[in-house]
């Protein structure tokens, strides 16, 4: 594991606080773009080098870092909206709570059953950090889009989990479970374009109409 | 030929896709389907050797399961020609497209004996289902889908999580990281407890969200309510099946571990009897019958969880159940798609008297609703009695005295909603907006034929199918 890797690291933690500070979706969906593309960088510096390994590098990068971020892009400018309103817990609070969920993992980390070259490692706690912050975005923000961010988010933390059993994983798996990104992103663009042509907005809030009578 | 079981429903989407004429691409469904039929009856005759290192194989697990999700999915694309007459007015072609990647992904589950392949074609299915919800292009359904895509891919994403913590106490046992099954069950003992642990909890929340047991069945009224029914059969019998198979897989390993599946046990069955609490007090008072189906679906994937959970006779009352639930259920949404198609409406406030106005749908409803909640002489009666002796046998009182009252409530809540809707006199015509539709031969004759398949398999059940059970069972009840 190189320092740079590391560094990486950090980097993508850094930008889960910048996410959950955030109310510009651009900002956001350039923000998760740079997330995917570090998270296509990292397999490299930390496995060996190999045709699996860089056609993974390729794929990641291209699908997270460039495809979804303009799928988003067009969703967003179709239902002309720039910036979250008012989500359901303020900015300062979820900030908040980023930061406490990052510093809980890392105590968290220290307590699993981990092996012992992984011990030292800033995978797990970078992992359940991006999860949580993942989950505070999906639970706190009204706009679908925001809420697509989020689940972007989620699935990089469980990405950044894989980085410590790529072998697991064969190419076909890993190939599939891109492509099914991919699309499930695409039909939520669609789902996105719809909302906001029935509803004259993309707030999630007003998806209300289905609930049990009283 | 496991090829040729993914392989021939992505052909006819490929076709249906490029058929510019909206009423000939329905007939690709049936065409397909009944070559998928063909497939199977041959598969499950003269079993292939495991393909593909191993990762391909249709065991009697898979069998019990793609037998289900053949024989539904042909009744379900012969309904979809007469249905799809009805809609001439919207295209068809993401339905008929949609329909047929999500049946190769669903074969592609029955046949992967690699959970990274299994989990790859159960999100397949999650997505290829999503723009059918959304066929009726209206406000409702646009929220469903929403709810419905957003719910399973989360859900989805934890089972991930689950899977990479499997691969990693395989890590720690062997430092070769897998998730092949047969070795996942051969290594089973010295995998690392802790992060099996963690893993078969993930897996359990991740799969239970796409099958629907509560509490993580919160999409399943919307999508199933506004969805076509058709789509909703589709959901109902097929996608909540596989997601029962991934759920065995996992019991198979902890199971072979032979310290996870106590815990594995006792949480099948606390959420299978939360989820029949939740669908009988949600039941009560339903005036929407799609959503009343789907509380019902939601019962349904409790008692199969239930029945995991008890272990021993339940599994075969467990794999019985799965299969009649799809099967019952195909049944209910098709004639229950019938009824909405005529009135116009799906809640009892205007949906009464469907025996007078259309015999022959409501006739099955009613068939359908007697099956469902456990009525001899159908095939659903076995199969929950098989799991209600079984837990008395081993002595859970407790478990088994909760079934019994849950069962009862959901079957008076039922019936205080199926019955106004089939009897009495329907409302003035003047009240139902026109929209000319009939009884015909193709959307009445595919839920007859279910019902009487389930009737058969009540009275008498065929030898090769109990022996499929039987071996399904087998896989589950003791480590090899």
């Amino acid at each position: 594991m190189s320092p740079l890797a590391d560094q990486l690291l950090v980097l993508v933690m850094l930008i889960n606080i910048v996410m959950l500070g955030s109310s510009r979706l651009f900002f956001s969906i350039r923000a998760v773009a740079v997330q995917g593309v570090i998270l296509g960088i990292l397999p490299g510096l930390i496995h060996p080098f190999s045709a699996h390994l860089a056609g993974i590098t390729i794929s990641i990068i291209l699908v997270k870092g460039f495809v979804i971020p303009s799928l988003l892009n067009d969703a967003v400018h179709k239902a002309h909206i720039r910036r979250e309103v008012e989500p359901f817990i303020g900015y300062v609070s979820t900030l908040l709570l980023g930061a406490v969920s990052t510093a809980l993992a890392f105590v968290f980390a220290e307590k699993l059953p981990l092996a012992s070259e992984h011990q030292a490692l800033l995978i797990v706690p970078a992992s359940i950090a991006t999860l949580m912050t993942g989950f505070l975005i999906l639970t706190t923000r009204r706009k679908a889009i925001s809420q697509v961010i989020g689940y972007l988010v989620l699935e990089n933390g469980i990405f950044v989990f894989g980085l410590l059993l790529t072998e697991a994983m064969p190419a076909m798996v890993e190939a599939g479970a891109l492509l099914d990104l991919l699309v499930g992103i695409f039909v939520m663009g669609i789902v996105i374009n719809h909302i906001s042509r029935e509803f004259s907005s993309i707030d999630t809030s007003r998806l209300r109409d289905l609930r049990e009578e009283e | 030929m496991l090829t040729a079981l993914v392989l021939v429903p992505l052909i006819g989407a490929v076709a249906a896709w490029f058929i510019p004429d909206n009423r000939l691409r329905p007939l690709v469904l049936p065409v397909v389907a009944f070559a998928h039929l063909a497939l199977t009856a041959v598969l499950l005759a003269d079993t292939p050797p495991p393909s593909g290192g191993g990762w391909f194989w249709l065991d009697p697990l898979g069998k019990v399961v793609l037998l289900c999700i053949s024989m539904l999915f042909t009744v379900c694309s012969v309904y979809a020609v007469g249905y799809l007459r009805f809609r001439k007015e919207l295209s068809n072609r993401v339905l008929c497209g949609g329909l047929l990647v999500c049946l190769s992904a669903m074969g592609m589950v029955t046949i992967s004996q690699h959970l990274g392949i299994l989990w790859v074609a159960l999100e397949t299915t999650t997505v290829s289902i999503a723009p059918l919800i959304y066929f009726n292009h209206n406000a409702r359904s646009i929220e469903a889908t929403w709810k419905y895509l957003l719910i399973c891919s989360v859900g989805i994403a934890l089972a991930l999580l689950g899977l990479l913590f499997l691969a990693y106490s395989t890590y720690i046992a062997h430092h070769e990281a897998t998730l092949y099954l047969g070795s996942l069950i051969s290594y089973a003992r010295e995998l690392n407890p802790e992060w099996l642990h963690a893993a078969s909890i993930f897996l359990l929340v991740g799969y239970g969200s796409k099958m629907g047991l509560a509490p993580l069945h919160t999409w399943k009224p919307d999508a199933y309510g506004e969805a076509p029914g058709l789509v909703g059969a589709i959901l109902a019998g097929g996608l909540v099946s596989c997601a029962v198979l991934s759920i065995l897989r996992v019991y198979q390993i902890c199971l072979a571990s032979g310290t996870e599946i106590v815990f594995f046990k006792q949480a099948l069955v606390g959420m299978g009897l939360v989820s029949m609490a939740f669908a009988a007090v949600f039941m009560a008072h339903q005036s929407d019958f799609k959503r009343m189906l789907a509380y019902s679906s939601v019962e349904h994937v409790g008692i199969i969880a239930i029945g995991l959970g008890l272990g021993k006779g339940a599994l075969f009352g467990a794999l019985f159940h799965l299969l009649n639930n799809g099967l019952t259920k195909g049944g209910l949404f098709l004639s229950s798609g019938n009824i909405h198609r005529s009135y116009g409406k799906k809640t009892t406030d205007v949906v009464r008297g469907a025996l007078v106005r259309i015999p022959w749908s409501a006739g099955l409803f009613l068939a359908g609703f007697i099956a469902i909640t456990g009525s001899p002489p159908f095939s659903p009666f076995i199969s929950e009695y098989t799991i209600i002796s079984n837990a008395f046998i081993d002595g859970r009182y407790l478990v088994a005295g909760l079934f019994l009252f849950f069962l009862a409530v959901v079957f008076i809540g039922m019936a205080l909603t199926v019955l106004p809707m089939v009897m009495g006199e329907p409302p003035a015509d003047a009240d139902i907006e026109p929209n000319g539709y009939k009884d015909q031969v193709l959307t009445v004759g595919p839920p007859l034929f279910m019902m009487l398949v389930i009737l058969a398999l009540g009275v008498w059940p065929p030898e090769f199918l109990t022996a499929l059970l039987r071996d399904g069972a087998a896989m589950l009840e003791a480590a090899p």
